[in-house]
């Protein structure tokens, strides 16, 4: 080849040419899908801040936000949830969909694990809790108090595990940051599930056309 | 999903229309007339059959010549002179380039070997928000990926500049100014992520300031390759400006699109965030080390490239499938099948530009295969694309959605992305490195053990921290699938497997201890003043005398 401008006309087509083929078509046709699922509401604020201690402490390093369909992997039977839809990440940005589970996966966290006391307690020292977890500790969310005032939270630890001699409470961070992961709750059942239809129930199934 | 049909049946028919007319045009004006002589563009007259590393000690310079052992030569001062003064353009932002990327890579390991540790030390540096896992790891990946393997590829590619058009570079002096302005950004971008100020998505966590930061140094260092390319001095354009003149027009259209805020949220965000990290491997480190790849091996065996048809259709076909591969990060994830159908599909096809590439590198090489014995940078780049080799057809492979089953999520997927970042990239990067520093500094590297050392210190320290690796992350896997495990099996699993690859890495960081003290050491010209300086045309000279 002895021509620069080919090279680099060559280059940006198909570069621009793969985007609109994984990015762009892929997000049009997802457009009606992309509404808010019924049964998601928005984040509280408090859960918004805790969504920002979430990115911040790099969670979604560990933790996936994302099931997978019972028939590719057994993440529902975990107690993990239904294989998620465009839907429900309406609310979501930055995303975190995450792709590693050194921990488990968070889509429904706040369903499985709705007490506050035992996500505080977990945040402190995981292994309190879990054991064999690998979870590293947060001790710099929680504050070490001689006496707790009437607006503190204290946190129960197990026994031998909280510091020994003072009191534990939790930082605003630390309530943020449970808000955000009791709020993780995709339970509610959303229509798109993608299963394979018999051709009858996919016409059925398939009320808006577009165009 | 109409519109979806009809569109894509015209994308296709556009594309085969353009495509034939293209062919037809490129026949018709001789495009494609690049017998092996223009494989023997980086040579000067007459040097095909000199090996060439200045890396190696003057001695066994003549053992390596003896071991390659070829004919005549005519007279090549003319050339050798314009590409001695080639170097000396170069000289202060390749410096630049290159020394901050050794910088990063050393910091770099050391929070990766942080990162590593930690995976199975969780009590361990905890009180501090700002040592916590989930910083170090990013701030481990950042530093590598933008400041190392983005740096130490941008040096080597300011340095073949001048080599590959046979002229001196043009405005060398915006790519130093570039130079300074991306470390910096580095080192923002470190500290704001260890500060807890990330963008949240993985491969984009550096906030915007250090993103214009990084743009601009980038377009500084942009400058000389097109004023460069623009006063070029060969008709032809060899196979390594092909892959570095691709990768300056990808690289800022990735980084831009991925980094408009507000763009997309939600799913879309993740498709455009795969779509970004898996091209910032295949369009932009992977065309770096590939130009370097195709410089280094026929120039230090001293041998043409094997087949320069074979090397164009690798080139075309690495942009065409490699762009689509991304959203194989999504598989089982809530996005269009079919879109992800596309990229596992082109994860499949890249077995043909790989095949391209690793043929024409590994026959290039395969005819003197005893020179990896004298020359270190050979070694270095060799070993790399063998594991480019390697760590494409695994990749191609884990996209397949029954393998992915297992491997997504877990370690396996680390140990792949290192193959491919630290094997290939990495390895071709400490060879350049070596072949051009003395080149660069005219002065010989002090310690010619400190590369054997380099070598083997992080040769077996990656294939320790490679197998372990990917061992337990398979067994992570399949003990995720096995629904009559509890989940905390498929975290015990793992626990000695880690602990390994901490041990792998330290030998790795050890590795690269010892380069980056010899680097210096070579800078700052301190050592032993060996037998007369790696001047190119001195070697020349004597490799004559001894012809």
């Amino acid at each position: 080849m002895t021509r620069a401008i080919g090279i680099i006309a060559g280059a940006v087509l198909i570069l621009l040419f793969a985007t609109l083929m994984i990015v762009v078509m892929p997000s049009t046709q997802m457009q009606s899908s992309l509404r808010p699922s019924e049964g998601l509401k928005p984040y509280t604020e408090a859960a918004l801040r805790g969504r920002k201690v979430y990115v911040s402490l790099g969670c979604v390093y560990c933790h996936s936000q994302q099931p997978r369909d019972p028939r590719q992997a057994p993440d529902n039977t975990r107690g993990w949830g239904r294989p998620s839809v465009p839907g429900d990440y309406a609310y979501d940005y930055p995303h975190l969909l995450g792709t590693m589970r050194t921990g488990p996966d968070l889509f429904n966290i706040g369903a499985r694990q709705p007490s506050q006391d035992w996500h505080l307690a977990h945040l402190y020292n995981p292994r309190a809790l879990v054991k064999g977890s690998t979870m590293p500790a947060f001790p710099f969310l929680f504050d070490e108090v001689d006496s707790v005032g009437s607006a503190d939270v204290l946190v129960k630890m197990p026994e031998g595990f909280g510091p020994p001699g003072s009191k534990l409470i939790a930082s605003q961070d630390a309530l943020d940051l449970v808000v955000y992961l009791k709020e993780m709750d995709h339970t509610y059942p959303v229509k798109a599930i993608p299963v394979i239809e018999k051709k009858s129930d996919a016409a059925a199934a398939k009320p808006e056309k577009k165009s | 999903m109409t519109i979806s049909v009809a569109f894509m049946l015209a994308m296709t028919f556009l594309i085969s229309v353009g495509g034939l007319a293209l062919l037809i045009w490129a026949l018709a004006n001789d495009q494609f007339g690049m017998g092996q002589d223009a494989a023997e563009t980086i040579f000067a007259e007459g040097e095909v059959g000199h090996v060439e590393d200045p890396a190696t000690p003057v001695a066994a310079r003549a053992e390596m010549q003896k071991e390659r052992d070829s004919g005549h030569h005519h007279d090549q001062d003319e050339e050798l002179q314009t590409r001695a003064a080639a170097d000396v353009s170069s000289r202060a932002p390749v410096l630049v380039w290159l020394t901050s990327s050794v910088v990063w890579l050393l910091l770099g390991s050391v929070f990766g070997l942080i990162a590593s540790l930690k995976l199975h030390l969780p009590d361990w540096l905890v009180h501090d928000a700002v040592l916590t896992f989930g910083r170090v790891r990013p701030a481990h990946l950042n530093m590598v990926a933008y400041g190392w393997a983005s740096m130490s590829g941008v040096g080597v590619g300011l340095w073949l500049i001048p080599r590959l058009f046979k002229v001196p570079l043009v405005g060398g002096k915006y790519a130093t100014v570039g130079g300074v302005i991306w470390s910096l950004g580095i080192l923002g971008g470190t500290a704001s992520l260890l500060a807890g100020k990330s963008n949240g998505l993985e491969w984009l966590e550096y906030p915007w300031p250090v993103d214009i930061a990084l743009l601009a140094g980038g377009a500084l260092a942009a400058v000389p390759l097109i004023l460069t390319l623009l006063q070029r001095r060969v008709d032809h354009l060899y196979v390594s400006s092909w892959y570095l003149i691709g990768a300056l027009v990808w690289f800022p259209m990735l980084f831009v699109t991925a980094n408009i805020p507000n763009l997309f949220g939600g799913v879309e965000q993740a498709m455009l965030n795969w779509w970004f990290a898996h091209n910032v491997l295949g369009l932009w480190l992977t065309p770096l080390g590939l130009a370097a790849a195709y410089y280094f091996i026929p120039k230090i065996v001293g041998r043409p490239i094997y087949s320069y048809s074979l090397s164009l259709i690798g080139f075309w076909s690495l942009a065409l499938f490699y762009s689509q591969v991304g959203l194989h990060h999504l598989i089982g994830g809530p996005v269009p099948t079919w879109a992800i159908t596309i990229s596992i599909v082109h994860s499949v096809m890249m077995v043909i530009p790989v095949l391209a590439v690793s043929i024409n590198l590994h026959m290039t090489v395969a005819q003197n295969f005893k020179l990896l014995m004298h020359s270190p940078t050979l070694r270095f780049v060799v070993c790399g694309a063998m594991m480019y080799t390697v760590a494409s057809v695994q990749g191609s492979l884990e996209a397949l959605r029954s393998i992915n089953t297992i491997t997504h999520f877990t370690h396996y997927t680390v140990a792949h992305a290192h193959m491919g970042v630290y094997g290939f990239f990495s390895f071709i990067m400490f060879g350049s490195i070596y072949f051009i520093m003395p080149r660069l500094l005219n002065f010989e590297w002090p310690h010619p053990w400190a590369i054997a050392i380099h070598f083997w210190l992080v040769f077996v320290g990656f294939a320790i921290y490679f197998w372990m690796l990917s061992i337990g992350g398979w067994l992570q896997g399949m003990a995720m699938l096995d629904a009559a495990k509890p989940f905390i099996e498929s975290v015990a699993v793992t626990q000695p497997y880690l602990i390994a690859r901490s041990v792998g890495g330290s030998l790795m960081l050890l590795g690269h201890l010892v380069f980056a003290v010899h680097f210096f050491m070579l800078v700052s010209r301190r050592g032993p003043v060996r037998k007369g300086p790696a001047v190119l045309l001195q070697s020349i000279a004597r490799t004559e005398k001894l012809a």
